[in-house]
């Protein structure tokens, strides 16, 4: 087994192709810099696999976590990377912030910057207010998701299980099924996804799969039935009720009738399709129990994948010296 | 007796289809004589190399006075108009309280004339307290000065108070203007609904939000014989839709504002809340559509929906960061840089729709260079190549997002009634 020792030799200092301080969507990184994170995350993920040790690299870093939007899954994976990683955490939402007497969210943030933060990670409702910190801030950003626009480490954590099960990217049809519109994930992955050579098909309801999406490059398909025997890989995005102001589809019942991955329809797919869901599921509404549970799915590689992915995320943003 | 003679300008004056090199002599506030020759008794202004205009006006600006004055006061608001060559303007009702009454229309008329820089003429609501519910005492409101009816801000969204509006109206002969927004359409939107939107996942604005609204606002103007104005009309389909209302003779004119002719909804990829503005910005082929409204006249006038915001309320997030953006300062330019360069349009057809046309939409006796006219005249060097600087313009407000943009043409000399208001350098 590795030691922390082999670990640090094997990641090295931090590459000069990585010249980001902040990390605010996929959109704008290249193929180069998305295959260098996750290389780096593969290296992290084998500290998690022999027991999730730390390691000394971010010794005297502090991250924080500036979190506007309730998250427990998003929140919990960064702090873990953070510590992994030697780093200080600390945590700020919303509910218990000065929000409320009517401070903007930009002094709050200067606010916490100023009592010594590397990195800030930063999740809002509204698209763009990421970028608006970056812009005001003299630390590093990452977005941890900006409403509906990116979620770049979720998109990362995503194409990083892919590649563990299938090796690369390259020629692999990928469906991302159901509240397309409404999901910083499917954002991220599109923009990943492509650069690095898979085929996107994007897959849902006609009110939440926008056409215009085809100007991009991603293929447009209402019926899940349809794609299902030429997918490789089955992304199945949570409905957010919370983001819809009009109800996009009758019921939920319907909705599960065209669009549940269930065992019926995962017999229809290839032998080897994989099932990713990025969490929070609701059982029975994206996905039946048995699929997500059954052998296909590998939604738990994806929780551990979290972390490699924001190790490697941070390391690149505060490892060097 | 004070005399003020504009010498070797170009006079351009679409209202008495004037186009020639001559002498503008100005006697006692009023355009006394053409081809008049310095005789040593007039004040002299050289417009040598310059455009002599009818003062130019603005139907839609925001004063924010009363109630909004940490934006814009009626003093800063129309100092901004002077350096941006305008000499007149209409502010908005929507202040705090808003202008619903012969007292408030008497107020800003009063303020207007003690600080005021040009002169204001006020649009009052069409609802009281623009709740869009009961007619304002519309009368009343003519009586004390208002030149037209808004609730601008929000539309008139009951389309029976509309009609009555539009009926009321008639027997004063002013113009309903309306923002033409269907609501259930636009939710929360904060930018145009457009591939932009969509790779951004900002809650977003239809087209259509607008377009129906403007069909039935020119159904209702059709059916009572009202007059409608449309105020920053700004889809392909709205202006088909006036065009083929004016073929039809309805009572329809329309404004569009320079940034609708000018930015595209791309320009939200930067998340600057300095590009959310109500409507929004929207797609090429919209843009396209505005210029093409313009050139076939379809499209009356420019105003520029001046809409100052403090900054600590824009550097917000995108969705509580407040709509608009100021305008006064850089409409001119942006009309030579963007539609007159390109030669979209001449120069005397751009002036008709910043001077006579809008004074025509809710007449003014202005927007002329008539003998026995205000002697309101803007000089401009068509020429000359400015920086926008936000940081040395007038308004109280800085929320522009063309702040550093190159642009061609400005105003040098200003008078507002015969009163040298601005006189950039020695002309």
């Amino acid at each position: 087994m590795a030691t922390e020792t082999d670990i640090l030799q094997e990641l090295g200092s931090v590459p000069s192709l990585w010249t980001r301080r902040h990390l605010l969507g996929l959109e704008e990184l290249t193929a180069e810099e998305i295959t260098l994170i996750l290389d780096k995350a593969a290296i992290f993920r084998r500290v998690l696999d022999r027991g999730g040790r730390k390691i000394a690299a971010l010794t005297g870093k502090t991250c924080c976590n500036l979190f506007f939007e309730n998250s427990t899954r998003t929140k919990t994976s960064f702090s873990l990377a953070a510590r992994r990683l030697g780093a200080d955490t600390l945590d700020f939402t919303a509910s218990s912030s000065s929000l409320s007497k009517g401070e903007t969210f930009i002094d709050t943030a200067k606010n916490i910057e100023a009592m010594g933060v590397d990195v800030m990670i930063v999740r809002h409702q509204t698209p763009g207010s990421p970028h608006l910190l970056s812009q005001n801030l003299k630390c590093s950003v990452i977005n941890a998701g900006d409403g509906a626009h990116e979620h770049p480490t979720q998109g990362l954590l995503d194409i990083m299980t892919i590649r563990q099960h299938r090796g690369s990217l390259k020629g692999l049809t990928v469906a991302l099924v159901g509240d397309i519109l409404f999901s910083r994930t499917a954002r991220s992955n599109i923009w990943g996804l492509k650069k690095l050579g898979a085929h996107v098909i994007v897959c849902g309801p006609s009110t939440l799969v926008s056409r215009r999406w085809a100007e991009l490059g991603v293929e447009c398909c209402y019926s899940l039935d349809d794609i299902l025997p030429r997918v490789d890989v089955l992304n199945l995005l949570r409905i957010q009720f919370e983001r819809q102001a009009t109800r996009p589809f009758p019921s939920v019942r319907e909705y599960a009738h065209l669009y549940t991955m269930d065992s019926e329809r995962l017999a229809r797919a290839k032998p080897d399709v994989l099932i990713l869901a990025p969490g929070p599921i609701n059982r029975g509404v994206e996905v039946t129990p048995d699929v997500a549970d059954g052998p296909q799915s590998a939604i738990l590689d994806q929780v551990t994948n979290g972390v490699a992915v924001r190790m490697a995320v941070l390391w690149l943003m505060a490892g060097r010296t | 007796m004070s005399k003020l003679l504009i010498t070797n300008g170009r006079v351009i004056d679409p209202s008495q289809n004037m186009d020639r090199a001559t002498n503008l002599l100005v006697v006692d506030g009023r355009i006394a004589a053409y081809d008049a020759q310095p005789d040593g008794t007039a004040e002299a202004i050289d417009a040598q190399g310059c455009i002599v205009a009818p003062g130019l006006i603005d139907i839609h600006v925001h004063l924010r006075e009363p109630g909004g004055e940490d934006s814009e006061t009626i003093e800063t608001g129309t100092k901004a108009a002077v350096n941006g060559g305008f000499t007149s303007l209409a502010c908005m009702p929507n202040t705090d309280p808003p202008i619903d009454t012969k007292g408030t229309v008497e107020l800003i008329r009063q303020t207007a004339a003690q600080k005021g820089h040009c002169n204001v003429f006020v649009v009052a609501c069409v609802s009281q307290n623009r709740e869009g519910k009961q007619l304002a005492e519309i009368a009343q409101l003519v009586e004390a000065g208002a030149v037209g009816f808004s609730d601008d801000g929000t539309p008139v969204y009951d389309a029976e108070l509309m009609r009555r509006a539009f009926e009321y109206c008639l027997m004063f002969d002013k113009p309903v203007m309306n923002h033409a927004e269907v609501l259930e359409l636009s939710q929360n939107g904060v930018m145009h609904e457009g591939l932009a939107s969509l790779i951004l996942g900002l809650p977003a604005i239809p087209a259509a939000a607008e377009d129906v609204m403007v069909s039935r606002d020119i159904s209702l103007a059709e059916a009572t014989g009202g007059r409608l104005h449309i105020m920053h009309l700004s889809t392909v389909n709205g202006v088909e839709a006036l065009r083929r209302a004016k073929c039809r003779n309805v009572r329809v004119t329309a404004e569009v504002t320079p940034h609708h002719f000018t930015l595209t909804d791309d320009c939200l990829r930067t998340f600057d809340s300095n590009y959310k503005m109500n409507p929004p910005l929207r797609g090429q082929e919209h843009v396209d559509a505005m210029i093409a409204g313009l050139k076939d006249g379809t499209i009356d006038c420019i105003a520029c929906d001046h809409a100052p915001h403090p900054k600590e309320k824009k550097m917000q997030e995108l969705d509580r960061a407040p709509f608009g953006i100021t305008g006064l300062e850089t409409s001119l330019g942006l009309v030579v840089t963007k539609l007159i360069e390109p030669g979209h349009l001449d120069w005397p057809s751009a002036l008709a729709k910043m001077t006579i046309n809008p004074a025509r939409i809710v007449n003014l006796k202005k927007g002329t260079l008539q003998i026995g006219a205000d002697a309101d005249i803007t000089v401009i060097d068509p020429e000359v190549r400015w920086k926008v600087d936000p940081g040395k313009m007038c308004s109280k407000s800085s929320n522009t997002p063309f702040a550093g943009w190159d642009l061609k043409g400005r105003a040098e000399v200003v008078i507002v009634g015969g009163k040298v208001k601005l006189r950039r350098k020695q002309t």
